[in-house]
């Protein structure tokens, strides 16, 4: 036992040890850091809850993403937008096998999957106002959903013009921009929704950009910038 | 009674998460190391949901579980092929060349 240690030792250089000696350092810190988290932090739970009836949603947790930290949701929509950049600007779409692979059983399930999926999907981003759901769970099922048509080799996704692929991707990030600019130019602070409609100005921008993060996840999927003429991708 | 069989449970749930971490990290193949992180991600959503935050278990459970592996296994899809001695610009530049050889050799695992 001890020969196989010191073997593993001897394979490694000196940077690799001192990587697995600071990773070690951190799991401990980590740990010491949790085991002294306080049970509940009191202060920020009865700062949420003295603010929930202004944000103009039930759901706690809806109320810190959009509302009270909407800034930090704005940069997450953001990375994904570059995210789909990236990728586009690395290569082309590649197709995944051929139509005649796909057996009868999967296109059956493919057709009585998708438009289920697109309802959960919908009902998620309606349920975030209130219970456990939003924009991202939503956009994740939209996504699932694309992934399953591409993996199906459905031919209209490849018939879906590359510019309403680039129009849904920045959709939802320009909504969700054009509502904080708006509520900056109108209110003077960014994301800062005037009291009585933020309920569903929040409503829109999930809504949005679901659709949107939904698209830039099947694309991401897709692996690739679409032909100009004729494209990957699908439609929500 | 009901209590001591759900603290039964987590501990079951976190030996399997801990173990399945293991083998996935440790996994030579890389399928099977992509399948284990698939599994590892549905467990995960499983304890979000015993953390009492279910916000978290839907997002892991549809992108931790549901869209990350997809990705990795399409990723391996294209890493298989540049080992071919195939360069990935070439795959871009000669798609419908490549599409006919697929239809020679059926599909490879991934």
């Amino acid at each position: 036992m001890k020969k196989k240690w010191n073997n593993h030792i001897r394979g490694r250089n000196p940077f690799q040890l001192l990587f697995l000696f600071l990773l070690f350092m951190l799991t401990v810190i980590l740990a010491v850091i949790f085991c002294n988290i306080p049970e509940k932090s009191s202060v920020l739970e009865a700062g949420i809850v003295s603010m929930q009836n202004q944000s103009g949603v039930n759901s706690p947790v809806t109320a810190v993403l959009l509302n009270f930290r909407g800034y930090d949701t704005l940069l997450e929509v953001m990375v994904l937008l570059i995210a789909v950049i990236g990728v586009w600007s690395l290569t082309k779409a590649t197709s995944f096998g051929n139509t005649a692979d796909i057996s009868p059983v999967q296109l059956g399930v493919v057709h009585l999957l998708t438009p289920v999926m697109c309802l959960v999907a919908a009902y998620l981003v309606w349920q975030g106002s209130h219970l456990a759901g939003g924009a991202f769970q939503g956009g994740a099922i939209l996504g699932a959903a694309g992934v399953l048509l591409l993996v199906s080799e459905i031919p209209w996704t490849h018939a879906v013009p590359a510019l309403v692929l680039r129009i849904g991707l920045v959709f939802g990030p320009l909504i969700f921009t054009g509502i904080a600019l708006y509520c900056l130019w109108a209110r003077g602070g960014l994301l800062d929704y005037p009291t009585g409609s933020a309920g569903w100005l929040i409503l829109l921008i999930e809504t949005t950009c679901a659709l949107s993060i939904g698209l830039t996840l099947a694309l991401l999927f897709a692996g690739g910038r679409p032909d100009e003429n004729g494209s990957e991708g699908d439609i929500q | 009674m009901s209590y001591s069989i759900l603290t039964f449970f987590d501990l079951i749930l976190v030996l399997t998460l801990l173990s399945l971490s293991w083998h996935l990290l440790n996994s030579e193949d890389i399928f099977k190391a992509v399948v284990l992180f698939i599994s590892f991600g549905l467990l995960m959503a499983l304890a979000w949901v015993r953390m009492r935050a279910p916000d978290v278990a839907l997002a892991e459970a549809a992108l931790g579980a549901g869209l990350t592996g997809p990705l990795f296994l399409a990723a391996l899809r294209r890493m298989n092929r540049c080992h071919k001695g195939e360069r990935r610009l070439d795959i871009d530049e000669n798609r419908d060349g490549d599409n006919e050889k697929k239809m020679e050799q059926p599909h490879q695992r991934s």
